[in-house]
């Protein structure tokens, strides 16, 4: 049997069987780790470092050496919330339990976590499309120490001898459980990017998927179309870089409608994302899977986080993505989800561009600028009213759209007026008898070109208009609106026909 | 040699005075160590060079004209699931052999700050798991006063060793019983504090939610004064309470009149042996003579406490106890994968006690099982904690037998497990309602040994307690005085 599978255009990523027509949409819950960017570690005071001389951060505690105890450290309860609070969750009492299993990157060979009563429960995360992911908890845990493996394959199988770094261990971490309302592999990165901006705007962590400070593990299941039950899902580990991300959720489906195509049933697993081969393996069976034998952690108590706790960090909220796209949005009157807006927050310069259209200047332009002529790094010295003052220039057919941006690239580095520069670079409206002058003598230098321009096919007409434009450009040096120069040609060509 | 006082807190005045060295009184305690704990296996190790080096820097206080502390050159021996710095910590199990643990215990920082001498780390049931001390990895520990028998347990070393004069006082843990237990078959003083008074931060757990440490003493006063000595708020136990450390010598000797004490009538009838119950009830006369006023009441989920118990305290353990995995400390046993490596050791590094309690354990909490069993331990262990409270309305303290019988004999109750289990019977429900307890000698059984008569409080109601303790010291009859 063969299969294709064209992804559909749209919001859903939808696989089409060939031989049956059956359509399949993707299913997917992220499950985020991240840890947070405290001075000192979850449970005792080493410190929360990364990439230190192997096993320096280490103390009776995080060593799970016979007789510690742990203690909880304030600002990892301070950053959690906060980032809780940002993903619109509700803090909740919570309790600290226990997760038993053996493994020797786990000092205590159980991790302390919160299992049924996490610290923030029910929020959610809207993405720039509009969409809105469910938050089904945001909890704390530790992290464990590092394994590596000598001789033999380097992995844990075959290899000589194993060595533990547990400078890592009882790292605090986040773990944030998305809800399955993620149906695209670009919404899955989308999301990722999404998290990992109020990550960085609540200071609750560096969100660095290479350095592992924020990893990612995708729940993936396929239905048919029109189905409301979700399917048999795996867990995809491994994801060390969005990329990976997106295509191991492409092959993971695509992999889940094969067998479902043949009659097969997904067996509900852990899979690991192979980047070289593209594809992902069998890892542990969850039906074989440990029992964690969860229990409340008796060595710590309820943490019960008060009022004016939550009240003073929804005071002090730095304003989140979302909004700061809404009121973007809202100020230059384009949609929400318009890329130049999304991009703007992105790179933090909604501020700068909220600000250059309150002193005048026109929302699209200047968001068209943000968008693709500053890349938010150095940008300090544009200040918002000689951005307004360059795009009223622009618009009021002083300037060209390709001398704005040269002069923009000059402002960012000196700072100076938009028309002090353009006038020393000598940008100066060109007339339109000026223009047309030099457009017929052009056309009158190269016959045959014209020739073709007027009669011939689109795809020679296209490559003829650049012929024409370019010269142009050069005869003008630069100072010719490109769209009078377009609209000019194809005058003089509907005149010759 | 001067005579040295048998009570610690004679030896530290006599030491704060000048009048007696510490290091006098070590030699003298180093010198029925040596005599006698051939047979009686009280110790692990006795920490001789450590002893006489803190023996010696309190003498330099005292000669400097500085003051050492309230436990000025007072012998004191540990339980060995205690950490001490830099010298080996056992709880009496091969597992951790070789282990030296790079801190002190909180309560052995406090007690050295106090100017105790620690004299040495005694045996206990493999980590405080039993109540004979026959499951020490190192042999048991014999009871002073009659050798064929046990001392009790699991700090059968730690109450073997006041009994036998070793020292003036030691510190245990108590589980379930492990304090007061032994202390009734020893016939010394022994107290199980409120959970959370004593920090636990180097106290190598068994079940983390009942642990707590706590003093031995042959008198009531010495108790006391090593109990506010121990006790008070540590920022490195989150379930320490803040609040200060409870004065209790000064209430000593304020009595019990007009003080409200229960017998809980579950604890006085079947299992409990006659002459046990005897004596518990020559106590509570004494107490009435005192001024008490003695009434009869019912802790009914008590009788359920010794089920309970024996599913927490082992759910905890098995996890408590996976550390132990050869990976970074103790014993390690080579195998081919890490896997069989951690089972080749806790294999041949546990004992046959150890290895039940995390089998049940682990049991306890699996899925399909932990809504029977874990978590309807959990029910109990409120319900208790209900029933006590409404006792507590009636009355200040309530009064039972420590333990059901007397010091039993060796490899009496090793066969059956189930029997050695129900001596916890009446000192369990406590650790789950996590109150304080503590037994008082009161005279001898029909045998000649000591019986233990266990005074309960609600929580943070030493004071009282140690009250009541007082009278009931003062009115014991002598243990050897002849049964009627």
């Amino acid at each position: 049997m063969t299969l294709t599978h064209e992804p559909i255009e749209g919001e859903h990523f939808i696989v089409v069987s060939e031989t049956t027509g059956n359509e399949w949409e993707i299913v997917v819950g992220l499950e985020v780790h991240c840890e947070l960017a405290t001075v000192t570690k979850l449970f005792c005071g080493c410190p929360n470092m990364f990439g230190d001389e192997p096993n320096t951060n280490v103390c009776p505690v995080c060593l799970g050496l016979p007789g510690s105890l742990p203690v909880l450290n304030e600002n990892v309860v301070e950053l959690a919330m906060r980032l809780g609070r940002a993903l619109q969750c509700s803090v909740e009492p919570s309790v600290f339990a226990r997760k038993n299993y053996f493994y020797p990157d786990m000092p205590k060979d159980y991790q302390v976590t919160q299992f049924d009563r996490p610290i923030n429960a029910d929020g959610w995360l809207d993405l720039p499309d509009g969409t809105r992911v469910g938050i089904e908890r945001a909890h704390i845990e530790e992290d464990t120490g590092k394994n590596s493996h000598a001789g033999g394959s380097g992995r844990i199988h075959g290899a000589d001898y194993s060595l533990v770094d547990y400078n890592r261990a009882g790292v605090p971490l986040v773990e944030i459980v998305g809800r399955p309302h993620i149906r695209h592999p670009e919404q899955a990165k989308t999301y990722i990017d999404e998290l990992r901006a109020i990550l960085l705007t609540t200071g609750a962590s560096d969100a660095k998927m290479e350095e592992g400070s924020l990893r990612v593990d995708a729940n993936v299941s396929v239905r048919r179309v029109g189905d409301s039950e979700l399917g048999t899902r795996c867990e995809v580990k491994n994801l060390n870089s969005l990329r990976s991300l997106g295509r191991a959720i492409e092959y993971e489906a695509r992999r889940q409608v094969d067998l479902l195509e043949t009659g097969e049933r997904i067996k509900q697993e852990t899979r690991h994302w192979d980047e070289g081969a593209g594809r992902t393996r069998a890892g542990r069976s969850k039906e074989e899977a440990e029992d964690y034998r969860y229990f409340q952690e008796p060595d710590l108590v309820p943490l019960v986080p008060s009022a004016e706790w939550i009240a003073a960090i929804d005071a002090a909220m730095p304003p989140l993505p979302a909004a700061r796209r809404d009121a973007l949005a809202l100020a230059s009157g384009l949609g929400v989800t318009e890329s130049s807006v999304v991009i703007a927050v992105q790179r933090d310069l909604d501020q700068l561009a909220l600000a250059a259209i309150a002193a005048g200047g026109d929302g699209k332009r200047v968001l068209t600028h943000v968008e693709h002529n500053l890349s938010g790094e150095g940008s300090a010295e544009l200040g918002p009213d000689a951005f307004a003052q360059l795009v009223g220039l622009e618009l009021g057919g002083q300037l060209t759209a390709t001398q704005a941006k040269t002069v923009l690239a000059e402002m960012v580095v000196s700072g100076r007026a938009p028309d002090v520069i353009a006038a020393e670079l000598g940008f100066e409206a060109m007339d339109s008898s000026e223009l047309e002058g030099i457009v017929d003598g052009l056309i009158a230098e190269s016959p045959e070109e014209w020739s073709d321009f007027c009669t011939g096919d689109d795809k020679k007409r296209a490559k003829l208009q650049g012929f024409f434009t370019g010269k142009i450009m050069k005869a003008t040096k630069g100072q010719a609106d490109g769209k009078a120069v377009a609209a000019l040609l194809e005058s003089r060509r509907a005149e010759s026909l | 040699m001067s005579a040295i006082p048998s009570t610690a807190i004679e030896i530290a005045a006599a030491v704060r005075s000048g009048s007696l060295s510490a290091r006098e009184v070590l030699d003298d305690h180093l010198a029925r160590i040596d005599a006698r704990d051939g047979e009686i296996n009280a110790f692990n190790l006795v920490m001789v060079d450590e002893a006489r080096a803190a023996a010696a820097a309190v003498d330099a206080q005292v000669a400097a004209g500085e003051d050492p502390g309230p436990l000025a050159g007072v012998p004191l021996a540990l339980k060995d699931n205690l950490c001490t710095h830099g010298i080996p910590t056992t709880c009496s199990s091969r597992i951790l052999e070789g282990w030296r643990p790079p801190y002190d215990a909180t309560v052995v920082k406090r007690v050295n700050a106090a100017g105790a001498i620690s004299i040495g780390k005694t045996n206990l049931d493999e980590f405080a798991m039993g109540s004979s001390t026959e499951n020490s990895a190192f042999g048991p520990t014999r009871n002073p006063r009659d050798t064929s028998r046990v001392p009790g347990g699991s700090s059968g070393g730690s109450a073997a060793a006041v009994a036998a004069g070793f020292a003036p006082i030691s510190l245990g843990s108590d589980t379930g019983g492990s304090i007061r237990q032994p202390a009734a078959l020893c016939g010394v003083v022994g107290v199980k504090p409120t959970y959370g008074l004593v920090s636990r931060y180097g106290l190598i757990a068994f079940a983390s939610s009942l642990d707590q440490i706590g003093p031995f003493s042959t008198t009531v006063a010495d108790s006391a004064l090593l109990l506010e000595t121990i006790s008070g708020y540590d920022g490195r136990d989150s379930t320490s309470i803040n609040a200060p450390s409870p004065s209790l010598i000064e209430s000593l000797g304020e009595g019990v009149d007009g003080l409200r004490i229960g017998f809980v009538t579950e604890l006085m009838g079947e299992g409990i042996a006659p002459d046990v119950a005897a004596r518990v009830r020559q106590a509570a006369d004494a107490l009435a003579a005192a001024g008490a006023q003695i009434g009869e009441v019912s802790v009914p989920a008590a009788a359920y406490g010794l089920s309970a118990y024996y599913l927490i305290a082992p759910a905890e353990a098995s996890s408590n106890l996976a550390r132990y995995d050869g990976v970074r400390y103790g014993m390690r046993v080579d195998a081919p994968t890490t896997a069989e490596m951690n089972a080749a050791t806790r294999t041949a590094g546990f004992g046959d006690e150890v290895k039940r309690r995390i089998m049940l354990g682990t049991y306890a909490l699996s899925a399909g099982y932990y809504d029977a069993y874990y978590g309807k331990a959990l029910k109990v262990r409120t319900l208790i904690v209900r029933d006590f409270e409404r006792a507590y309305a009636d009355f200040d303290l309530l009064i039972t037998p420590t333990s059901p019988t007397t010091a039993f004999k060796f490899g009496d109750k090793t066969a059956d497990p189930l029997s050695m289990y129900l001596n916890d019977i009446c000192t369990i429900p406590t650790n789950l309602a996590g109150h304080p307890a503590m037994s008082v000698p009161f005279g001898g059984g029909a045998d000649g040994m000591p019986v233990g008569v266990q005074l309960l409080a609600p929580a943070l109601g030493e004071a009282t307690m140690f009250r009541a303790a007082a009278i009931l010291e003062s009115a014991a009859p002598a243990i050897d005085e002849v049964w009627s």
